[in-house]
């Protein structure tokens, strides 16, 4: 069948009813031939606007010309040399925003799927055993880098490869961050893609250290003065989860996004060998319209509930991914737009027994230009539900702040960090990712940590000259 | 994974671990806690710092056996790993950076209850170190399940009161009558420091609040993380959400809402609630989560 130049490959996903109940992955990827077919409708161009939408610059028409000659081993050399992880970001990354939404074929058609193709590399690279190469001569300079999600393995692994002696920290038991805690099993599979991505971080040398809060078991200040490093980067992420105020909210049933997806993804709630307990509500109200707020709302789902996500704005201007709220529609979501709740109704119990919400209306445009949300008076009912989950965003962690001398942070309590350099008010130290910009993206966050590591190979050279 | 260098049960249902910890052990103040994870497939339970080694590089925790996941850490052996321990976290009891000067002014008051015994111990033990006067009281069901007798004897001497609610070792009756003798004594505190279960921190805080004491109490909500991600361990003091894992575990007593902060341990702290709780959380309650202890 001759390929229509105009569309995307179409990439094979699992049924929405049968995903519906499981955590399975939705996407299936491209194979060989779809990822062929697909890579051919590159153009090639000598003026790549792709690569410009690329946080991490990766040379996509470069690796997408050896897919379409089925030299897959060295397209996933190319990707390396940009990224850390191709496999993770093939699949999370807003892709329609940044490299596909830059892409010349989608000014006329659709854009060139450089998110799938990607994930197909990654992909065959690690089924095919390819692990990443250093060559670098070793500098005996060590690096201490504080978190181990998508910012900080990404600046571990530019500092490895640049010959640096690098460590990372992280507070929870396993490496990956958002990775691990954050993103579910059905978009990002843990064991298939994200450990292996990881352990291709360590195969750089790059040495992980797992259970400590720099802040609590050790210090910034007691890293450089005490435990011989040389730099440090700070990629330890967003903090603290953010509730509404709004009466009810400490009634039983009722989590921030956080909590649940923690208990789901990293402590695998919904499996039977694992001891972490999650409510299966029967009725669950998902607060929030962002990516997060998709993912908790589809957790809930497959795990056996019927699931409203609740939003002040309509459609238009729900923040998340426009494909994970087409997949969350298709697995049977109920969006209630334009509703914001006013307080939390508790049972005899104290448990959750409904959400009072009041309709709203868009009115002016606000600061962020997007038309303010405007309650209705009069308009308030209730919802009937057990389970609320607050997906309302989070704010800076102080844990690192308040114990690091001379690092500053701004108004909004995130850390003060050059965008070119990651470097702080504090010298020797860097920092990115939502520590610095606030919730954003993996993407953004790998972009920063690359970002850094130039930043420190500068500052690191400068000063053994 | 982190070596056990001692286990033993201090008695019929409370174990005590020494375990190498040595980043933990380096830094850990009173006040603060851990989160230990037993094996890959546990719960990650916070549990209060009992004692500490910088020396030796070893933390002390105390468990008491209620569901499985205690159950699973209290069955390890001297020379057994434990997956994860996490910390030190939380804030350092409020004296640890304060001006001694100013502290060694003050009297203390320590209230331990039930296992809460065992988190006041570092409390005492850097107060005597410190030159900082106080008394302590102990307060248990029966002489069967006293637990660190010789270390607050050590420690508190003459200070130490001990009591049992049936009577059946040293004095007879709740904390809160000790505490009154005390205080009609007409002996003089500045802070108490209530540590136990929650329904006995909110009387020992009311005792102590009465007699115009400034008061602490240590709280124990559910946690998953610890390090402030989650917010599982949100309560309300003065009217305003904190998170015990970063903003706690210990706050001023008059602040704190004990009958919300208690609503929300019922559900796992007690048979009625666990029987709910199963039903809320259907196949994924497995019966032996750490936060039912």
């Amino acid at each position: 069948m001759a390929i229509d130049m105009m569309k995307k490959v179409p990439v094979r996903e699992q049924d929405p009813k049968v995903r519906a109940t499981n955590f399975e992955e939705v996407c299936l990827g491209y194979d060989v031939k779809e990822a062929q077919d697909e890579a051919s409708r590159c153009l090639n161009c000598k003026n790549p606007k792709c690569v410009e939408g690329c946080p991490v610059s990766i040379d996509i028409p470069g690796f997408i010309q050896e897919v379409k000659n089925a030299r897959f081993e060295k397209a996933a050399e190319i990707i390396s040399r940009s990224s850390a992880l191709p496999a993770v970001c093939g699949r999370v990354c807003p892709q329609e925003s940044q490299c596909e939404g830059k892409c010349i074929r989608g000014i006329k058609g659709e854009s060139v799927s450089i998110g799938k193709l990607e994930r197909f590399v990654a992909d065959w690279a690690r089924e095919s055993g390819i692990k990443p190469k250093v060559d670098a001569p070793k500098k005996n300079k060590k690096v201490a880098v504080i978190g181990s999600g998508p910012s900080g393995l990404t600046c571990a692994g530019d500092l490895a490869k640049m010959g640096y002696d690098v460590t990372v920290f992280e507070a929870l038991h396993k490496a990956g961050g958002v990775l691990v805690y954050g993103i579910p099993e059905f978009r990002l599979p843990k064991d298939k893609v994200v450990e292996p991505e990881v352990d291709n971080v360590r195969a750089l040398g790059v040495k992980i250290e797992t259970d400590v809060v720099i802040g609590k078991s050790t210090t910034i200040d007691a890293l450089l003065e005490e435990e011989g490093f040389d730099a440090v980067y700070v990629g330890s992420g967003a903090g603290l989860p953010k509730f509404m105020g709004i009466p009810g909210e400490q009634a039983l049933g009722v989590y921030s996004a956080n909590e649940f997806l923690t208990r789901n993804n990293l402590m695998k709630a919904y499996r039977d060998d694992y001891d972490t307990p999650i409510a299966r509500g029967k009725k669950v109200v998902v607060v929030g319209g962002g990516n997060v707020a998709m993912d908790a709302a589809r957790t809930a789902l497959r795990l056996g509930g019927e699931v409203h996500v609740v939003y002040r704005r309509s459609e238009q201007e729900l923040p998340a991914r426009v494909e994970e709220v087409h997949h969350a529609k298709e697995e049977g979501i109920i969006f209630d737009l334009l509703q914001n709740p006013v307080e939390i109704l508790e049972n005899e119990d104290g448990w959750v027994r409904g959400i009072r919400v009041i309709k709203m209306e868009l009115g002016e445009p606000d600061e962020s230009g997007r038309r303010r949300p405007v309650e209705i008076p009069g308009s308030e009912y209730e919802i009937e539900c057990d389970t609320v989950i607050m997906s309302l965003g989070t704010s800076p962690n102080p844990l690192i702040p308040s114990t690091t001398k001379g690092l500053d942070t701004n108004r909004r309590k995130c850390i003060v960090a050059d965008e070119a350099t990651g470097s702080t008010s504090k010298a020797g130290v860097y920092a990115g990712g939502d520590a610095v910009t606030g919730a954003a993206t993996v993407i953004l966050a790998m972009g920063a940590g690359r970002a850094a590591a130039k930043g420190i190979d500068e500052y690191l050279s400068g000063k053994s000259e | 994974m982190f070596r056990i260098v001692k286990s033993e049960m201090l008695c019929e249902n409370i174990s005590q671990i020494v375990v190498e910890a040595p980043r933990i052990a380096h830094t850990c103040e009173p006040g603060q806690f851990v989160i230990v994870r037993a094996d890959e497939t546990a719960e990650r339970i916070p549990l209060t710092i009992s004692d500490y080694d910088r020396e030796a590089g070893t933390v002390t925790i105390t468990i008491q056996i209620i569901g499985l996941s205690s159950m699973k850490i209290a069955k390890f052996q001297t020379g057994d790993f434990l997956a994860d321990v996490t910390g030190p976290l939380g804030q350092p009891s409020e004296f640890v950076n304060e001006d001694i000067e100013e502290v060694r002014k003050r009297n203390y008051l320590f209230v331990g209850g039930g296992l809460g015994t065992a988190p006041v111990y570092p409390q005492v033990k850097w107060c005597k170190e410190h030159g900082v006067p106080f008394d302590v009281v102990i307060g248990t069901k029966s002489k069967s399940t006293l637990i660190m007798e010789k270390e607050f004897t050590e420690v508190g001497g003459e200070h130490y009161f001990l009591t049992t609610d049936d009577g059946s070792y040293k004095h007879k009756g709740m904390v809160t009558s000790v505490m009154e003798e005390l205080i009609a004594e007409g002996r003089h505190y500045d802070v108490c420091v209530a540590i136990g279960p929650m329904i006995m921190m909110k009387f020992a805080a009311k005792t102590a609040l009465a007699a115009g004491i400034h008061t602490i109490v240590s709280m124990n909500p559910i946690m998953v993380d610890g390090t402030g991600m989650c917010g599982a361990c949100r309560l309300m003091v003065g009217g305003e959400v904190k998170f015990a894992c970063v903003d706690g575990p210990e706050f001023d007593a008059s602040l704190v809402d004990f009958d919300g902060a208690m609503k929300r341990m019922s559900l796992y702290k007690t048979e009625e609630g666990r029987a709910y709780l199963a039903a809320k959380e259907g196949d994924t309650h497995k019966g032996n989560c750490g936060n039912c202890d």
